[in-house]
């Protein structure tokens, strides 16, 4: 827009001109960036919409008059199916009911909202921390440090992760309960979290690590050396920095991946119990009515389906925006 | 210990191993990259250090500055061993003691804006205070002839004279005695050479700093250097102060890389004959016996393969690793400098 930068001179002193360069700040910078694109602010619009909604789940229901757990017989008709067209959608139920208990699905789904995406969002926590962490360490370290986590990567990849996950779901909870942790529902999402924890941080790790190594290579690590920096400092301020790109672009992939696999666990049974909500067990409640009331099956799936793209979609624009390649020019 | 002597490297000796040490325990080999390698760098000179590609430069600028650990051999900074430094002791030795780097794109941070790269070691060494930093940074952009407006930029947005421009205040930002500069022009077009070389220049002028300045060809340092040292397979082969090694070459190899250098003075063209050197530089895993130059040097005899010569004062007051150094041009009267 403005011409004034097409002309860097070598000797690096501005152009004379009455206007003065202003510079701008890293972040100012990413978010002038990231705003431009409007298909990814509603994206992101998305998700925050999703997150205040499971966060106030509780008052939206208080406000409303409803509940996920309030039975509605008079919802149903004589053969325990919603009344009315599209699975009983009404002023009075917005997204209709459940078969069978006529509870309000609208409800059911922002308070399922909850439990899937605070299951998502604590394994992408557990699994990048954990994954970062002994990336940098096994790239910075290189040697027998990074040949032993190398091996301990390969052998959790050979894991056959999902029968583990079904095989080990009773006597894992049972003995996270005899911890201490609240049994049922509260005991099964630990055990979920912790399982996708054990299995993901691999994937993070390796990307990690594959970059660290080359990064290290470069001089500027050399220069903070010379400078007297700790390995704290390099591992924190110069190569972390270079790390987040590939970084958000797993977090944006795995987040709706461990959402989508609770999803799975509980259809399967293996998650959360009724008459406790998240997708997972509404989706494996309603395939039971699929032919009679398709409507139930797919609002959780929709819900599902729009979180996964608006993470992937956020993803990219994020690590688009990071870059510090990315075009000034046309943000002045 | 004299006061005059800014940096000295006494027999410095770095061997790598390379090759896989796996569990079979595999043969390795080692790359002798610095082999014995001594010199004095006086109190605010120019010490020029010329060689071909791979030997052993950026070894040996890395070795006097601490990034890498020697086999054997000691640094002495100010008077003082800085060899076995550590912890505190070696942090505060590298205030005075910085480097600037051969690749303009790698030696800069792309995630870092120039403001923080320019500031990090006064905040890792904790030598300035937040409110000052930005008037600090921008004062060394001025200093270093870079626009203090540019000060949130990225290094990708600068070209490759100003990212070496931006390395140099970083150097600069500790406010040392010595730098070490391993072939900071060599990435640069020929006419931005020249404006990095007068910075350079010009900053030793105004701080009294101590340059040791590598370079792999005789031209880059002619205009800069008091003393060249010249290398050749992890070896100083001849030094001496610059006047005398332009003028007066002692060892084959300075000769053959002197005339390879284009003459400015027409009067002077034709009369040193054109030495064309042939063939490549050895391995450093498997150097030559006795000279190391003796596959490419013109003159080898049988002594050359046998012994290996010692770098010594030579009758004509040059300091040479030969043994047959060449004669002392009577021709030439004047210096070509
Ligand atoms: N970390 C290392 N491990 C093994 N060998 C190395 C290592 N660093 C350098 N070498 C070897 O040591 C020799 C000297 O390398 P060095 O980088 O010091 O040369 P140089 O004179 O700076 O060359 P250039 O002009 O290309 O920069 C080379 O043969 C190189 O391959
Ligand atoms: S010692 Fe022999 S081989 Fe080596 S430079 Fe002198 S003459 Fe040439
Ligand atoms: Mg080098």
């Amino acid at each position: 827009m403005t011409s004034m930068f097409d002309s860097v001179r070598e000797d690096g002193v501005a152009p004379n001109s009455a206007e003065s360069i202003v510079g701008k700040s890293p972040r100012e910078l990413a978010w002038a960036r990231m705003s431009r694109d409007k298909v990814s602010l509603f994206a992101l619009g998305v998700i925050i919409t999703y997150l205040l909604v499971a966060a106030l789940a509780p008052v939206i229901c208080a406000v409303l008059g409803i509940s996920p757990y309030a039975l509605d017989g008079n919802a149903l008709n004589d053969y325990g199916l919603p009344k009315g067209a599209f699975g009983g959608i009404s002023t009075e139920h917005w997204l209709g009911v459940e078969p069978g208990t006529g509870r309000d699905i609208f409800a059911r789904l922002i308070y399922g909202a909850r439990a899937s995406l605070l299951v998502g969002i604590l394994a992408t926590i557990l699994t990048t921390a954990i994954g970062l962490v002994i990336g940098v360490v096994a790239g910075y370290k290189r040697g027998w440090v990074d040949s032993i986590i190398g091996r301990f990567m390969d052998v959790t990849l050979a894991f056959p992760s999902f029968l583990l996950i079904i095989a080990l779901t009773r006597p894992f909870t049972q003995r996270l309960e005899s911890l201490g942790v609240p049994e049922g529902n509260p005991a099964r999402m630990t055990y979920i979290i912790l399982v996708l924890a054990t299995f993901g941080w691999v994937y993070v790790a390796r990307v990690v690590r594959g970059q660290t190594l080359s990064l290290r290579e470069r001089e500027f690590v050399e220069a903070a050396k010379a400078s007297g920096a700790t390995s704290r400092h390099i591992v924190f301020k110069q190569l972390l920095p270079n790390l987040w790109a590939p970084v958000i672009v797993i977090v944006s992939l795995s987040l709706p991946g461990y959402v989508a696999t609770e999803s799975t666990l509980s259809f399967l049974g293996l998650g959360l119990m009724q008459p406790a909500a998240s997708w997972g067990v509404m989706l494996g409640d309603s395939v039971r009515y699929y032919r009679a009331d398709p409507t139930y099956l797919f609002i959780p799936g929709i819900a599902l389906v729009v979180l996964v793209m608006a993470f992937n979609i956020v993803g990219d624009a994020v690590r688009d925006a990071l870059d510090p390649k990315a075009d000034r020019q046309n943000l002045l | 210990m004299s006061n005059d002597i800014a940096l000295q490297a006494i027999d410095l000796v770095k061997h790598f191993s390379t090759g896989s040490s796996g569990v079979l325990g595999r043969a390795t080999n080692i790359v002798q990259a610095v082999d014995g390698v001594s010199f004095t760098l006086p109190r605010g000179k120019t010490l020029g250090i010329v060689g071909e590609s791979g030997c052993g430069k950026s070894t040996l600028a890395r070795l006097v500055t601490r990034l890498i650990e020697p086999s054997s051999g000691s640094v002495v900074l100010d008077g003082v061993d800085i060899t076995n430094l550590s912890g505190k002791a070696l942090r505060e030795m590298r205030r005075k003691l910085q480097i600037i780097f051969q690749d303009p794109y790698s030696s800069l941070n792309p995630r870092h804006s120039i403001g923080q790269i320019i500031g990090d070691p006064m905040r890792i060494q904790g030598i300035v205070t937040r409110p000052n930093e930005k008037a600090e940074v921008q004062d060394l952009m001025q200093r270093v002839g870079l626009n203090p407006e540019h000060y949130n930029r990225y290094p990708h947005e600068f070209s490759g004279g100003q990212r070496q421009r931006i390395g140099i205040a970083r150097a600069l930002s500790l406010q040392p005695s010595v730098i070490v500069a391993d072939e900071p022009v060599s990435a640069l077009d020929v006419s931005i050479q020249a404006q990095i070389l007068n910075l350079l220049e010009n900053l030793q002028k105004d701080l009294g700093l101590s340059y040791v300045f590598i370079a792999h060809d005789l031209s880059v340092v002619r205009h800069i250097a008091d003393q060249v040292a010249v290398m050749y397979l992890g070896k100083i082969v001849e030094v001496g102060a610059a006047v005398t090694v332009y003028s007066n070459p002692a060892h084959p190899y300075t000769k053959a890389l002197l005339s390879a250098v284009p003459v400015a003075n027409p009067s002077m063209r034709g009369l040193g004959r054109r030495i064309r050197l042939v063939g490549d530089v050895p391995s450093p895993i498997d150097p030559p016996s006795g000279c190391r130059f003796r596959t490419r040097c013109w003159k080898a005899t049988d002594l050359c393969a046998a012994v290996e010569p010692p770098l010594q004062a030579d009758g004509a007051g040059r300091v040479v690793a030969c043994h047959f150094p060449e004669e002392t041009p009577v021709t030439i009267g004047q210096s070509p400098v």
